[in-house]
């Protein structure tokens, strides 16, 4: 279980990465926290002829609050994100996902944006970004562009980043005005990849649900002033709709009654929590 | 003789573990960082990715060639240089180290190479071409007692490789009066105890005395010491097998290192250097070994008061490809005491020996325990359901009466002591029994599923070397002699400074022998534990040694203290006889304290210790005319209690005999299906406690991997052997988060048999916590038929099965529904819509050209025979890409209608076959095509990636067809441009399409 060769390249900038990019296209593959490239390495799932190592650049390390969003930086860690101070007041969605996210010990380590970019359907962030309708910056030597989280993630493992792009930042829009929230997570272990994961907003009489773990990438609904009975027929109509998958840990039968039974409870939680945000306002 | 031991200072003690101050500064050299001589090369193995195949042909040449490759070994070399592992059985199931002609299950070795680094020789690795021949494979273990079955060994002539029959007491008279007879058939499933170190085996090849040197974590019985060395054709003493002190755990797995020796040990011998191979996780998970799993049908004779007067259990124990020596041990370890801590005189046993094309078993802690008592406990359970009746007061009824200690069990297990009534009651009090029912009656009242389970296990340690010998017939083991006893031995030294060492013969795996052993020699000795050095090594050229040296069977605490102790008796009586020339008094009147050799009756009139020592040493011309000079004494002891088994099948499995009682209270999630565990209660009677912080620390340990056998660990197969469970994200040991702290209780019921007084600890919660577990799931569910692992989908089945219909919707433009069979086959159909005329369509699909610009990462595609493509393409999802040649066939063409593509994929990362049928529609100006697929897919990809296979595949397909629809566009926009004018003279002359 060892990698095959390769150069390794501790990038002092980002323009070193991206001509580095420009000029090696898809036989070149961003590092940073490595929490699931390396273990890709060394199946040899993988064989990059370099290996950019962005970990150290201090351009892409930051955490800003810029007003309607949160921008995350590429080198930032799930860590960096988790200690953010204004995170439960201003992003109460990533506060309850992030501690879902491995354990402490791989959060210390693993990017943000490293998990965005590897799009692993269960993951927590993607799921994140997209229901939040986030967006991706996308940088290379032909400039910098702005994908919304629905372009860019594509599916499984898959994204719109082109073979000569790097994701310089992910955005998380800030809370909105009155909005609820809530997330679960069903694994066979605490840190394990999801089973599935369900985040919800609730604003006014409209719900935005989003489900991982059970379809190729995050999906996302969006309901507005659904009668209460109506709630079950849309769950069944979303449950089927994206399948699931058999795997050795779940059905994909158990998958889909999880999501008609958490997802009630999860858009439910988010409700309540709406109203509670209301009452101490 | 001065060997009366002096009070008990540190035996007993919660003494800190001397180990630590190195184990927690990193300070430990384990196998792997072990300097290795200078030129060792290192190895890497190259592993089938089918469960059964026969290999047609292996070609190396192109490895041999790669950079630093200095050797690549096959079957075929295996086959000229070694004899095949010697077995318990006199069945033709050979086995080398490396597979011969064919392989028999997915991850056997079949090909290694040596190389200047592992990185260049597993860059070798993927330029060696195996040719396999697939053949049907059988992997369950009912499957493969069938007429018909593939057979794992065809030269066996049947699967069931052996076939017992055992009788105790009157079983049929208890069958024909009781009450009632119930039954329960259990499936136990295949896990493991994962030790975080894998293997590590360092072979030297000594040319000058043709001999063997072998650094490696090998944990014993070096019953396979033999074994060993009669497969590399050489003496036993040319076989060094060297030890390190410290290990990064074992839990009896580490016994199937054997057939790596050997392997290396051919490869250093080959290349005339030391060889090093460092198992990887995926290597483990997928070739070490499990515990075996286990079919049982059980049967219990009750009365209508829940006496249970008689048991039947047949067995069909599963131990995969080969049999391994000492295998099949977990079948016959636990024999003697089949009817677990019940009072049940009469019984029957049936042992199936049941091969399949999975991994061989091998030894794991509680070796067969766990399977036997989950059987024996889930019965006990079913029987207080059936009978309707409390489970506990089932349990009490059928106890072995206190006050019949020795009590000899039916099947000759003679269960040295123990009071399981004043557990149970001990238990019930400490561990507040009657708050946690009153929990799950408001539980219950409020609309949950609460439960509560027990358990009682009778606790084996220190195995009679003789057991196994049960599967032999009497007359059969008539002719080939008795085998019984078990060897323990320990040596204690001084040195000319009067400090004292200590060696023994247990291996240890990270218990904390060397503490115990400190422990046990300062008390002897009037010393500290600080003050004894302790060197657990083992050279067999050096040190000594015997078949039954190692760690397993709990053995320690009961035979290796006991021989550690007689040899410090010795010492001690040695240097009294010493002293007591010195001081002037009579041997029996000097004592041993502080440090300091003195008479007993005056304090004042003293020796130092190391004075005393020191003698042995400068002046062996003063010592006592009859001693000899010196102080190094080793003490082998084998307790007589361990006989061969007797005419009647009967046999005494153990030396001692705990018990432990458990119980526990759980939730399971309604919505979930997951169990969320309240409290759990285990009672210990070890006999005496050597040393309370280690003994807890063994029962937290079981107790760990007992919750993961109840509700994670498995090792999976799909339908056709591949392997799904290779990594640690699929192969689920429970972490810190999901272990409660179980309550721990203790008494003690000191064993008549062993000096000491103690028994083993480290084997009970794997022997009760997993069905401590279930029993309480099945209360909580009121579900009978339960197998573990416990997940929650599969609750979730048992719960709530019933599922909302789908509702109608239209179809989306690729429709691909796909659902795994057999775990990792993936069948699915589909349709899409081509924009073209049903010809073209056809045309694109038939046309190498085309097809190899439609097949997703396809370089290259040859026409091989007539409907035969090779194509050598690159696939995969998102970024992971793996290299594949693929042959493709097509059959029954019904042009333009339909075709069935069939074939497969091989490459480093696994392989795959299947079949697909394409149909093509006319519908308008467009053509519907249809499909359906079935692929098997084994190997490494499905090892690691399981969880993604589903989704992967339907990703290909839908790349296929979108790229084929793409294509077919790209053709008509070229048409309708390039070709505009004569399409439109065509159309005009009334030719066109």
């Amino acid at each position: 279980m060892k990698p095959k060769g390769f150069e390794y390249l501790r990038a002092h900038s980002v323009e070193q990465a991206l001509d580095s990019l420009a000029s090696n296209g898809d036989d070149a593959k961003i590092i940073s926290g490595g929490n699931s490239l390396m273990a890709m390495l060394n199946f040899r799932l993988l064989e990059p002829k370099v290996l950019i190592d962005i970990s150290r650049l201090e351009a892409l390390s930051g955490i800003e609050y810029k007003g309607d969003y949160l921008e995350v930086g590429a080198a930032a860690t799930q860590a960096q994100l988790q200690a953010w101070p204004g995170l439960a007041e201003r992003m109460p969605l990533l506060a309850l996902a992030v501690p879902h996210i491995g354990h402490f010990q791989t959060r210390s380590k693993g990017t943000v944006c490293g998990s965005i970019a590897h799009s692993d359907p269960s993951s927590e962030l993607p799921l994140c970004l997209a229901l939040l309708g986030g967006s991706v910056v996308l940088r290379s030597k032909r400039g910098e562009k702005v994908l919304k989280a629905a372009d860019f993630q594509l599916g499984m493992l898959s994204t719109a980043c082109a073979d000569d792009e790097m994701v310089v930042a992910v955005r998380f829009p800030v809370k909105r005005q009155g909005a609820g929230y809530a997330f679960t997570e069903v694994a066979r272990r605490k840190g394990d990849f999801a089973i599935i994961a369900i985040a919800a907003e609730a604003v006014g009489g409209t719900i935005r649900l989003g489900i991982g773990g059970v379809a190729d990438k995050p999906a996302v609904r969006e309901w507005s002033d659904l009668a209460t009975d109506a709630l079950d027929d849309k769950l069944n109509e979303l449950a089927w709709e994206l399948g699931g998958n058999d795997d050795i840990h779940a059905s994909a039968k158990y998958r889909r009654q999880l999501v008609r039974r958490l997802g009630r409870e999860v858009i439910e939680t988010a409700q309540e929590n709406g109203v509670a945000v209301k009452e101490t306002n | 003789m001065n060997d009366s031991s002096s009070p008990k200072k540190y035996l007993g003690q919660s003494v800190e573990r001397i180990e630590d101050a190195t184990l927690l500064r990193g300070a430990a050299p384990y196998t792997d960082d072990i300097p290795v001589p200078v030129g060792t090369l290192h190895a890497a193995i190259l592993r089938s990715p089918h469960a059964h195949a026969d290999i047609l042909s292996i070609d190396v040449t192109a490895a041999e060639q790669r950079p630093g490759v200095h050797a690549v070994l096959t079957g075929r070399d295996i086959k000229a240089l070694t004899e095949p592992f010697l077995i318990v059985l006199r069945v033709p199931l050979d086995q080398w180290s490396l597979a011969v002609d064919r392989v028999r299950f997915v991850g056997e070795s079949v090909v290694v190479v040596i190389a200047e680094d592992r990185y260049l020789a597993e860059d070798a690795l993927e330029y060696i071409d195996v040719k396999y021949r697939p053949i049907e494979a059988v992997i369950g273990t009912m499957d493969a007692t069938k007429d018909g079955a593939p057979l794992v060994h065809e030269a066996a002539g049947t699967n069931v490789v052996s076939r017992r029959d055992f009788s105790y007491g009157e079983p049929e008279d208890a069958f024909a009066k009781a009450d009632k007879i119930v039954e329960l058939t259990i499936d136990y499933p295949r896990n493991s105890q994962t030790p975080l170190e894998g293997f590590v085996v360092v072979a030297n090849y000594l040319p000058g005395d043709e001999s063997y040197d072998i650094l490696s974590n090998f944990q014993g019985p070096f019953t396979v010491h033999p074994v060993m060395s009669k497969a590399l054709r050489c003496k036993g003493s040319q076989l060094r097998m060297r030890s390190p002190a410290y290990s990064g755990g074992g839990f009896g797995v580490k016994q199937a290192i054997f057939p790596y020796v050997v392997l290396m040990c051919v490869a250093s011998r080959k290349v005339g250097r030391p060889v090093k191979w460092v198992e990887d996780r995926l290597e483990h998970l997928t070739a070490a070994i499990a515990a075996p799993n286990r079919v049982i049908e059980a049967k219990a004779a009750v009365m209508n008061d829940g006496k249970i007067i008689g048991l039947h259990f047949e067995q069909w124990d599963d131990y995969g490809a080969y049999l391994r020596p000492p295998m099949p041990g977990p079948l016959y370890r636990q024999h003697g005491i089949m009817t677990g801590a019940y009072d049940v005189p009469n019984m029957t046993i049936v042992n199936n020996l049941v091969m399949t094309n999975k991994t061989p078993s091998g030894m794991v802690r509680g070796f067969g325990g766990p399977q036997i008592y989950y059987s024996i406990e889930r019965l006990v359970h079913t029987v207080a359901v059936e009978l309707d009746m409390d489970h506990l007061e089932i349990i009490k009824k059928n106890l072995i009466p206190a006050g019949s200690f020795p009590y000899r069990a039916a099947a000759g297990a003679l269960i040295d002591s123990g009071d399981y009534q004043q557990a149970l009651e001990i238990a019930e009090r400490d561990g507040k029994l009657e708050d946690l029912q009153e929990r799950r009656d408001e539980m219950r009242a409020a609309g949950k599923l609460y439960g509560i389970g027990y358990a009682a296990v009778v606790e084996p340690a220190q195995s009679n070397m003789g057991y196994l010998s049960t599967i032999n017939t009497v007359e059969e083991r008539k002719k080939a002699g008795p085998k019984g006893g078990n060897v323990a031995i320990a040596t204690v030294n001084i040195d000319p400074l009067g400090t004292v060492s200590v060696t023994a013969d247990s291996l240890p795996q990270g218990q904390g022998h060397g503490t115990i052993l400190s422990q046990i020699v300062a008390d002897e000795l009037g010393l500290t534990p600080q003050e004894i050095i302790v060197n657990m090594e083992r050279d067999t050229q050096r040190d000594p040694w015997s078949i039954a040296t190692g760690n397993y069977s709990s053995r320690f605490s009961s035979s290796t203290v006991v021989s550690a102790q007689k040899a410090a008796q010795r010492v001690r009586a040695k240097l009294a006889r010493i002293a007591a020339q010195t001081l002037n008094v009579p041997a029996e009147e000097i004592d041993f304290v502080g440090g300091q050799v003195f008479a007993k009756g005056n304090p004042e009139n003293t020796l130092r210790f190391s004075r005393v020592a020191g003698t042995t040493h400068w002046s062996p011309g003063e010592l006592p005319t009859d001693m000899a000079p010196g102080v190094t004494e080793t003490v082998t002891w084998s307790a007589p209690e361990l006989e061969p088994p007797n005419d009647k099948d009967q046999i005494n499995t153990s030396l001692t005999y705990g018990f432990v009682f458990d119980f526990c209270g759980l939730q399971v999630d309604r919505v979930t299906g997951e169990v969320r565990i309240d409290r759990y209660v285990t009672m210990h009677d070890s006999g005496e406690i050597l040393n309370p912080l280690l003994a807890d620390g063994q029962v937290y340990g079981a107790f760990a991997w007992g919750l993961g056998i109840a509700l994670s660990e498995e090792f999976v197969y799909g339908g056709d052997g591949s392997f799904l469970s290779g990594t640690f994200a699929d192969y689920l040991c429970p972490t810190a988060p999901e272990v409660p702290e179980p309550q721990i209780l203790h008494m003690v019921s000191p064993s008549p048999f062993t000096p000491l007084g103690a028994k083993g600890i480290a084997e009970g919660n794997v022997m009760s916590t997993p069905v401590c577990i279930a029993n309480a799931v099945a209360d909580a569910t009121g579900q009978r038929d339960l197998r573990l692992p416990l997940s929650p989908s599969k609750i979730m089945g048992l719960i709530d099965d019933d599922e909302p219909p789908a509702p109608t919707r239209a179809a989306s433009e690729i429709l691909v529904k796909s659902d795994a069979k057999g775990g990792r086959g993936v069948t699915g159909s589909g349709s899409a819509r081509a924009p073209a005329a049903i010809q073209t369509v056809w045309d694109t699909l038939l046309d190498p050209v085309k097809l190899a610009a439609v097949i997703p990462g396809c370089h290259q595609l040859d026409l091989v025979g007539e409907n035969n493509y090779t194509a050598e393409v690159s696939l995969g999802v998102g970024a992971v890409r793996g290299r594949f040649t693929a042959d493709v066939r097509l059959a029954d063409l019904d042009p333009p209608n339909s075709v069935v593509l069939s074939g497969g994929l091989h490459g480093p990362l696994g392989a795959s076959s299947g079949m697909g049928k394409v149909t093509l529609t006319a519908s308008g100006e467009s053509t519907r095509i249809d499909y359906d697929y079935e692929v098997v897919v084994t190997g490494k990809v499905v090892a690691i990636g399981g969880r993604m296979l589903d989704g992967a595949s339907r990703v290909l397909v839908e790349q296929f067809f979108r790229r084929l629809i793409a294509q077919i566009e790209g053709q008509n926009e070229a048409g309708n441009s390039a070709g505009s004018w004569l399409s439109r003279l065509l159309k005009i002359l009334g030719v066109g399409r």
